[in-house]
């Protein structure tokens, strides 16, 4: 059996006397869609900046394909033991901003072929080619040599999706991929994204947008204070949810 | 038509060492500078502590004193050592310590001080996003500040730094104290054996005011280079 791309377990993660994560779990198979929906402050963004380390979590661990991420306890908390192992893990998972954060000293096209050159060694042409396929892919072609600033926000994360995607990533996190965009631009971005998903990419997304989580992901995750509160198929927990919590987060506010 | 009396040739070469030690030094002061910087920003506290003290003495105490300091301890310095080679291992050198070096060495220490807070404010002022997909992309700390923070940070850091290489050229005027000809040197020997301060002293200020001009140039050819992808200024 080939291994879990991504496992993480039983992470936890405390800002000062805060605890925002207490002890989460999550299992990525190739090809599921997972998406963790909840409240502000529920702790699904710090869930899915503990799984590459943006964050570091203060306790639980992250395999990927069966490796897992070695720590070791300094006066500074527990950090990884070897950066180097980090950086190879960042590599395969692939991370699409809120905010984008797409290079904004480099053109689009600098941007998408920046990390296959330098991190994966790929060369220029390989990388480039692999980039202008990517784009006419985001319908962004026409904006190869355009600056990040010279673009809207839908496009500008199409192109961070892009750019994420020359990566070859063997899973996908996306944070808040839409709450940035105005509510007009939502729609391509989210186009792209079910492409994604139905062609059997492993994606793990945090989001606001429940057509989405209802419609893409395999598996929905609903985080409350740090726990997981319901998780199951999208039929069971945004169809039948049980707690009131839920209950209530799935109520449109009139 | 000026009359230079026959100190031509010697305010050229004065001229020459001047640019030569700003340059030199400046190179120092930005390596100098970006250590600072970087020290300054670690959580590593005894870099910290190190690269604190060394901005507070050098931005505390005036230029001139330290240069002489400098040159003065470096001389003594370099004797302690050619003295340990002769007693014990019987190696008879004598070094003289080199004053153009020692203006550069100054110089770029002093300046280096500066930089590092021009540098510091400018790492500070680079969006924290753009890090962090440097990182989610698997790139090495070294790799990120290479191709995205060093980049990144130069347009904010150019202002401070054309400011700072103005103030470094005019201070390269004081190492006639440790002995170095510079063109200030070859006017002020012109004026008194002349008696005629003007004509020396009124070219010397016109080059000056050349090599900031033309150092305002490429600053502003270089500010642009690192504005591209920032819109208009």
């Amino acid at each position: 059996m080939a291994a879990t791309p991504l496992e993480v377990r039983n992470i936890k993660k405390r800002f000062g006397d805060t605890e925002v994560l207490k002890g989460l779990s999550l299992e990525a198979q190739k090809g599921d869609v997972i998406t963790l929906i909840g409240a502000s402050g529920s702790g699904k963004s710090t869930f899915l900046r503990c799984m590459n380390l943006l964050e570091q979590p203060d306790d639980g661990e992250i395999i990927l394909h069966g490796d897992a991420i070695r720590f070791k306890h300094t006066r500074h908390g527990r950090e990884p033991a070897d950066w180097k192992q980090v950086v190879q893990m960042r590599a395969k998972l692939s991370m699409v901003f809120q905010n984008f954060n797409l290079w904004a000293h480099m053109t689009l096209l600098q941007n998408i072929i920046e990390a296959p050159i330098h991190v994966l060694g790929k060369s220029r042409k390989e990388a480039t080619d692999h980039a202008h396929a990517l784009l006419e892919r985001v319908g962004l072609s026409a904006r190869a040599n355009a600056y990040p600033a010279q673009m809207s926000g839908g496009q500008q994360q199409r192109g961070a999706i892009a750019r994420a995607l020359a990566m070859d990533p063997e899973v996908m996190l996306f944070d808040e991929p839409t709450s940035a965009l105005d509510p007009e631009l939502v729609g391509d971005v989210l186009k792209v994204m079910r492409d994604l998903a139905n062609e059997g990419r492993t994606m793990v997304v945090v989001t606001h947008e429940m057509s989405f989580a209802r419609d893409v992901s395999s598996k929905v995750i609903y985080l409350h204070q740090g726990l997981v509160e319901e998780a199951g198929s999208p039929d069971d927990v945004l169809g039948n949810p049980q707690s009131p919590r839920l209950k209530q987060f799935l109520t449109p506010n009139y | 038509m000026l009359d230079l009396q026959g100190y031509g040739p010697r305010l050229i070469e004065g001229a020459g060492v001047t640019v030569q030690l700003a340059v030199l030094s400046l190179l120092l002061a930005i390596v100098l500078g970006l250590f600072t910087a970087t020290a300054k920003m670690s959580r590593h506290w005894l870099l910290h502590r190190v690269a604190t003290v060394y901005t507070t003495l050098i931005r505390g105490v005036p230029d001139l004193v330290l240069m002489m300091l400098l040159f003065y301890g470096g001389q003594i310095g370099v004797n302690a050592i050619s003295d340990i080679l002769y007693d014990h291992y019987d190696i008879d050198i004598y070094i003289n310590f080199n004053a153009f070096a020692a203006g550069v060495l100054t110089i770029g220490f002093i300046f280096g001080a500066y930089m590092g807070e021009t540098f510091r404010g400018a790492f500070m002022a680079v969006d924290n996003g753009q890090i962090e997909a440097g990182k989610a992309y698997g790139m090495s700390s070294a790799l990120v500040f290479r191709r995205i923070r060093f980049p990144q940070m130069m347009r904010h850091a150019l202002p401070g730094l054309s400011n700072n290489w103005m103030v470094l050229l005019k201070t390269t005027a004081l190492v006639s104290v440790i002995g170095l000809t510079d063109m200030v040197r070859v006017a002020a020997e012109a004026s008194r054996a002349t008696h005629e301060p003007f004509v020396f002293l009124i070219p010397v200020a016109v080059a000056y005011l050349l090599i900031a001009s033309v150092s305002e140039w490429i600053f502003a050819r270089l500010q642009k280079r690192y504005d591209i992808g920032f819109g208009e200024h």
